[in-house]
């Protein structure tokens, strides 16, 4: 168990560090700043 | 103890994670940096207020550009924070876990919720947050919404659709049938939540589906001692989704509350991080 929780580890931070070296971090910023049409209803 | 400490946790965490008293005054949303980061819980990113990003509708938006067709970031995040802690930020930080609890306290007959609808949220994330965005890239069939936004979210239509709504005009002018169907959503959910112990969380919610995940393997561990446990049901009556912790210590459904802890009486309950 211990094993597979610091794999768990190490795959959520290369995770983590894929997205924001691809650029996915700044385009769920770019989604989040904007009103989200679908949260509020409108669609 | 226990009670008061984690309600302060979450009233603290939903003041924190919902700050920006500009948007809820102009009906504006925050544009700063942090909403490059996620917050933990189910909460909008379209609310005034909100300072980071939901992970759920981000997960979507991200599924849904061709670019990416998967979000390694949030992904990394969700099994980041599932593997510390679990299902513990559902018991603990989760904004509209906290809303159905207050709703629960409305005294009202209450009824319980079959085991069975429990497995629903499952196939909500399934389909939502994975299938639809998939077949949009794959087939181009025209699928290109964040589903469980659009069609399911109350979180949204509570935080973002009704504040909004209020603050704005423009945005009130254009409401119509989806707004109705969201608005009836959140009304169920909220009158489901006066007789249900967080209905929300237990059927629909597809972020508390991936936490739960985690629950086995968390370093977060919840434990059951079998020789000081008399099985009384103590824990079960209060647990906030009636899980009964000394069948399945770190089952799905539990969020890591700590009121089986408190409640026991033969101090068999205790919980703790794991080796790390």
């Amino acid at each position: 168990m211990k094993k597979l929780r610091i794999s768990l580890l190490i795959v959520s931070i290369a995770l983590i560090s894929y997205g924001i070296y691809s650029g996915e971090m700044q385009q769920v910023f770019h989604k989040a700043i904007l009103i989200c049409l679908e949260c509020v209803g409108i669609g | 103890m226990v009670k008061i400490k984690r309600y302060w946790i979450q009233i603290t965490s939903l003041l924190l994670g919902n700050s920006y008293v500009k948007g809820f005054l102009e009906g504006t949303i925050y544009n700063g940096n942090l909403k490059k980061i996620c917050f933990p819980g189910l909460n909008c990113y379209s609310c005034p207020g909100a300072l980071g990003s939901c992970p759920i509708g981000s997960m979507q938006a991200i599924a849904l550009d061709i670019k990416y067709k998967f979000s390694m970031y949030i992904a990394g995040i969700l099994i980041l924070i599932g593997t510390i802690v679990g299902r513990a930020v559902c018991g603990w930080i989760c904004p509209f876990g906290f809303f159905q609890e207050l709703l629960y306290k409305v005294p009202l007959k209450k009824i319980g919720i079959h085991k069975l609808f429990e497995k629903i949220k499952y196939i909500i994330l399934f389909v939502t947050v994975f299938l639809l965005p998939a077949l949009y890239i794959s087939f181009d069939l025209g699928l290109d919404s964040p589903y469980f936004c659009k069609l399911i979210c109350p979180a949204g239509t509570l935080e973002a659709g009704i504040p909004l709504a209020i603050a704005r005009e423009d945005i009130r002018s254009t409401l119509g049938l989806l707004f109705g169907w969201k608005l009836a959503i959140l009304i169920g959910v909220i009158l489901l939540s006066m007789a249900a112990k967080r209905p929300f969380c237990r059927v629909l919610c597809p972020l508390g589906a991936i936490y739960s995940i985690f629950n086995k393997v968390s370093f977060y561990r919840m434990e059951v001692s079998s020789t000081k446990c008399i099985r009384c049901g103590k824990c079960k009556s209060t647990c906030p989704v009636d899980h009964t912790i000394y069948e399945n210590p770190n089952g799905l459904e539990c969020i890591r509350c700590g009121k089986c802890k408190k409640i026991c009486t033969s101090s068999a309950v205790k919980s703790h991080f794991g080796n790390f």
